[in-house]
This record gives structure tokens, sequence and C-alpha cells, in this order.
């Protein structure tokens, strides 16, 4: 039964995923989302699962994709450094079409960065660091409570498109508490069931079967060609089928904010702000940020008169504000970077600049 | 009539790339034939590396995948985790385990997962045509050390079952070699001792397999071989290194 409770985000995830019917967790310490290692390994065996602390992350994503090339419900967690070295392993995991939920509680960067919350990961996330054409589906969570819902139904996006799921959080919604309704607990799934349900997984043959194969090489041009293309077509199905956003007060709006994760709650009191000085603003929240929802800035009316990102990193959304927007308004930007947040008063003041009021 | 030899059903009836003299045809075929003797392919899964060999599951008949550069002793740490009770192993060469890979195969040799690496010594990369590998004799002409591998630029070569051997967790080393009919002989007794081992969950096991590329190598097959027994073998001695009592 579903369960009422106050926790630390990154623990919250971890048990969501649990829940999730997840159990295999491979992982390597990395601050701000230590919390997901150390309860997964408290947490797995007593239900039957398997905690493995890598030697790093790159034998992380790999043991990952081990793990569920095998069949199993696997998930793993970094930040944006570690999830720069993973990068390899999901060009790697897409190509050979092996589902996976992958927990970035991202940083500030570039490099090293620092420790604290940042959504600089964007591109790196939506674009991806690895190579070839491929992509992750990426969902981010404006609350811990959206992170636990998520959970279940990027296992189910995952295992349905066979491809890696990210869930983009950042260092934020990751450390605070929040109260959570955590979801009933699912079974995970019997070896027999996989079987059925992934009938391409690595299970042995049992000499009952043709032996599976999981490859990502094709030397003949014309095989790849085909592989990639068919591999295009789910990529196009996910965008008419995974597109999530949220938006508010669009049709009275004179400017329109957009903003994702723990920043869309941000910008909601700019909003309110904004409002005690007479200025309307609306909202346009990305919740997929793979697929990018475009079609919600086909909402934003004539009248506005500006649209403006809103993102703790260097306008790298904005890139995809002005793909949605077709030229219709001028763009700008309201951004901290480096692990410090942007504050209420500073969106409502760069708003006001951006529609030339004092 | 009584049936005095048969091809393995271990191996499938594929033509394959290797190169006229590759020893690895010999290597696959052993594995799968001491899986097949002991009913076990049906109950395996195997993991390729990349290299000459990331083609291995064409030929070999068990469940297989691919790996990324070097990843394949984690990968089979992740199918280790989710099947306890299949036999898992991993096939490598030198640029792949001894290169590019080392800590993936340090490490899981450390956590003791039961697995079985098979490493393919050739001491040279072959797929990208004879780079110099931290496996090349010191003198050995490559693509990459023209004038042939030079300590000063290069170190000496790596004697990998040596530094596995020397981790507690791994519990089954041996070093064999395809050079001779005899040699091959020792070289199946180790595989079936090191899948032996697996199949009695002991800990991690290691087998290197001493191996030729005559074309990388610029000789002919049967100079190839020759080459290994009087510049390989002398380098990288054969035998057992660690053996448990229970397979002893």
């Amino acid at each position: 039964m579903s369960e009422k409770v106050l926790m630390k985000g990154n623990e919250a995830f971890a048990e969501a995923a649990i829940r999730s019917g997840c159990r295999y967790y491979f992982g390597y310490p990395i601050t701000p989302q230590n919390e997901i290692p150390e309860y997964m390994s408290r947490e797995l065996p007593k239900v039957g699962g398997s905690f493995v602390q890598a030697e790093s992350e790159l034998a992380a994503i790999n043991m990952a994709y081990g793990g569920a090339v095998a069949g199993g419900r696997v998930f793993i967690s970094s930040s944006s450094p570690g999830i720069a070295l993973m990068q390899e392993g999901f060009s790697f995991l897409c190509s050979t079409e092996i589902p996976l939920v992958i927990l970035n509680v991202s940083r500030g960067g570039p490099g090293v960065g620092g420790i604290q919350p940042g959504q600089a990961d964007y591109y790196q996330a939506t674009r991806g660091g690895g190579n070839g054409d491929y992509h992750l589906i990426v969902f981010a969570p404006s609350s811990i409570q959206e992170a636990v819902d998520m959970m279940e139904m990027s296992f189910r996006v995952a295992e349905e498109y066979r491809n890696p799921v990210m869930i983009l959080a950042d260092g934020m919604i990751g450390q605070m508490m929040e109260p959570v309704v955590l979801p009933d607990p699912i079974p995970a799934a019997l070896m027999e069931e996989t079987s059925m349900t992934k009938p391409w997984a690595l299970t042995g043959t049992k000499e009952a079967r043709p032996h599976n194969v999981i490859k990502s090489l094709y030397l003949k041009p014309e095989e790849l060609e085909d592989r990639i293309l068919e591999m295009d077509r789910k990529y196009q199905k996910a965008k008419e089928k995974l597109v999530q956003y949220e938006t508010d007060g669009l049709e009275e709006a004179e400017v329109v904010l957009v903003a994702y994760g723990s920043t869309a709650r941000i910008a909601e009191e700019a909003i309110d702000l904004l409002a005690e000085e007479g200025i309307q603003a609306g909202l346009i929240r990305p919740i997929s940020l793979w697929p990018f929802p475009y079609e919600a800035f086909d909402k934003i009316p004539q009248k506005v008169k500006a649209v403006i990102s809103v993102e703790l990193s260097r306008g790298q959304m904005m890139d995809d504000v002005k793909i949605g927007t077709k030229g219709r308004f001028p763009i700008s930007l309201s951004s901290r970077v480096g692990g410090m947040l942007i504050t209420p008063p500073e969106i409502a003041a760069d708003v006001k600049k951006a529609l030339g009021v004092e | 009539m009584k049936t005095v030899f048969e091809y393995t059903r271990g191996m499938l009836p594929e033509e394959t790339t290797y190169c006229p003299g590759c020893t690895h045809g010999i290597a696959h075929r052993l594995i799968m034939e001491v899986l097949d003797e002991k009913g076990l392919l049906g109950e395996t899964i195997g993991v390729a590396p990349i290299g000459c060999s990331i083609l291995a599951h064409h030929y070999m008949n068990i469940d297989m995948c691919e790996s990324t550069h070097g990843r394949a002793p984690a990968i089979a740490t992740g199918i280790r985790r989710v099947h306890p009770d299949r036999i898992v192993f991993t096939y490598q060469g030198d640029g792949d385990l001894a290169s590019i890979g080392t800590g993936e195969i340090v490490h899981a040799a450390h956590r003791g997962e039961k697995i079985t690496s098979f490493f393919i010594n050739n001491a040279i990369y072959g797929m990208t045509g004879g780079q110099m590998a931290p496996t090349s004799l010191l003198g050995q002409k490559t693509t990459t050390s023209m004038d042939g591998r030079m300590q000063e630029q290069s170190g000496k070569p790596i004697r990998m079952a040596e530094l596995i051997a020397t981790i507690d967790g791994a519990v089954f080393v041996e070093r064999v070699s395809l050079d001779s009919p005899g040699n091959v002989r020792k070289a199946k007794k180790a595989i079936q001792k090191a899948i032996e081992v697996q199949e009695k969950r002991l800990g991690f096991g290691f087998v290197e397999i001493l191996s030729s590329c005559s074309t990388n190598w610029g000789v002919t097959p049967v100079k190839a071989l020759e080459w290994m027994r009087e510049n390989m073998i002398p380098y990288y001695p054969l035998g057992n290194l660690k053996s448990p009592e229970e397979v002893k």
C-alpha cells in the first residue's frame, strides 16, 4: 500500500527504484548522490537483489549493461562528471537496444566543477556525449514526489522502447527532504517471465532455442544504415508518444518563463512576485527534455512580448526554446551557474529587463 | 560403428573471418569442446571483446554479447549477478585485457567474481593492423615500433598471468600455448580446470593463451608457431601459477 513519509530525495529515488522492481544496482561514489549507493547496498540484499560497488563509472555502466543484457531490471545513478564517463556506455546501450534507468543528480561543471546543484548537463543528457545517432529518453522531475512517480514509468518506457532512460534531477532535489507518497512495491520479474517479456535476453539457451546474440558492430555499411534507420523509427515514435510538459497561465501572459526541474519551482515564485507588480507571466515546464515539448510553444499567444529561458546553465535549454518558438518572440536568458541558485527576485529582474520596464 | 570423432556442437558451421594460420579458431574450439563435453552449452553466457574476436559470437553456439573495449569483465560481473547459476566467461585479446581494460580485469579478479577470463596473448594488435601491444616483446617490430619495441620508451612487456596471480580473488591462473599439438592438449586441460573452478564457485579463473598472429607478425603460419616457441614462451613461461585443491 502507498505510504506517506518524509524522506531525503536521494533515498526516496533509491526506494522508488526498488519498489519499481529494480534488483540490480551498480555504482561508484560521487557527490551529491552518495546516499543512493549507500541505500542500495543496505536494502537491495534484503529483497534478494544485488549491489556492486564498481571500481569506476566506466565499470559501473558496463556492469549495468551486463545485468540488463542478462534480463535484469537495472538502475544506476551518478552525477555530472561520472555521467560524462558513462557516455560511451550510453551510446553502446542504445546501439544494442538494452533498457536501463539512469539517474543523474547533476552538479556544476565543466570539468570537476563543484558539488552544488547545476543544470549544465542539459546538453550531455539531451544531445549525448557518446558517438553516433542515438538518443537517451530524458525526464526531469521538479519535486521528489514527481521523481518517485517517474521511476516506475521510466522502467516501463525503457523496456518498451528498449532504450536507456535518464532521469535528470539536480543536487537540490537529491539533497532536500520533502513529504513523499511512495508507490506500492511491484515484485521483480521472475526469470521465467523474463524469457517471455525479454526474449532477446542472455539467459543461457538451455539448448532449447537458437543462441541469443547482442551486438553493436555492423561491418557492412548497408546493414548498419538499416539498423540506424530502424532505431530512428523508434525515436520518431518516442517524439510522438513521450512528450510531457506543464503550462501555467499562458493565455493571460505578457511574458513566458521556461524552466525545468527544481528551477521551475523557483520560477513559479518569481511569477507570483511579478503578479504583485502587475506583470502577468506564464510558465512552460518541460518534463520530458528529450523528446523536448516543442509543441508547447505553439500555445504561446502572439501578444507575448518575451520568452525567457530560466536555467542553471548558460543557455543550453535556450537552444530548444529557440527551436520551439520558431522566431516568433524575443528570447532571453535568466541564469545562475557554478552551483549558485537563482532567486525569485533575480528572475523577476531579468523579466523586467526583457520587457523594458524598471 | 563406434564414433571416434565428432565436431563439437559448441561451434556453429560458419566460415570464420580469421586469417589463415590464426590460432583464435583453436582457442574457440577448445573452450566450446570443454563446455560441450561438460553439458554446459545451454548454461553458458559469453562476452566477446573488441578486437578480431569481437565476432566470436558468430561461431560460438551459446548466448553471447559484444562488449565495449576492455570492459568485458565488468559486463560479465553484471551478467553473473543476474544469473548466479550460469557459467559466464570473457574472451579477450591483449589490447582489450592488458591495455585498455586493465582496471576491469584487475577488479573482477579482486572481487573474486565467479567468472572465467580467457586471455588471448599474441603480442600485437590484430584487428587494427599490427600496432604494439603491452605484451609485444622487446625488439618486436610493429607498426608503432618500427625499429622494435624499446624498453626506454614503452617499458617491458606485461605479464598478465603473474600479475593476476598476486590477487587473492583469483584462485585459478594458468598460462598455456597453442604452438604445438602437445601444448594444445595442455591448454584444453587448463580450460577444463578453469571451468570446473567456476562450476564449483571457487572464485575468479584466468587462462592466458599464447597465440599467433602470422599476418601482423609478417611471417608464415608455420614460422609464427616457431616464433612463439623461440621468443614468447621464454618470456611468458607456461604452467600453472595458482590452482585450488578442489581441481588439482
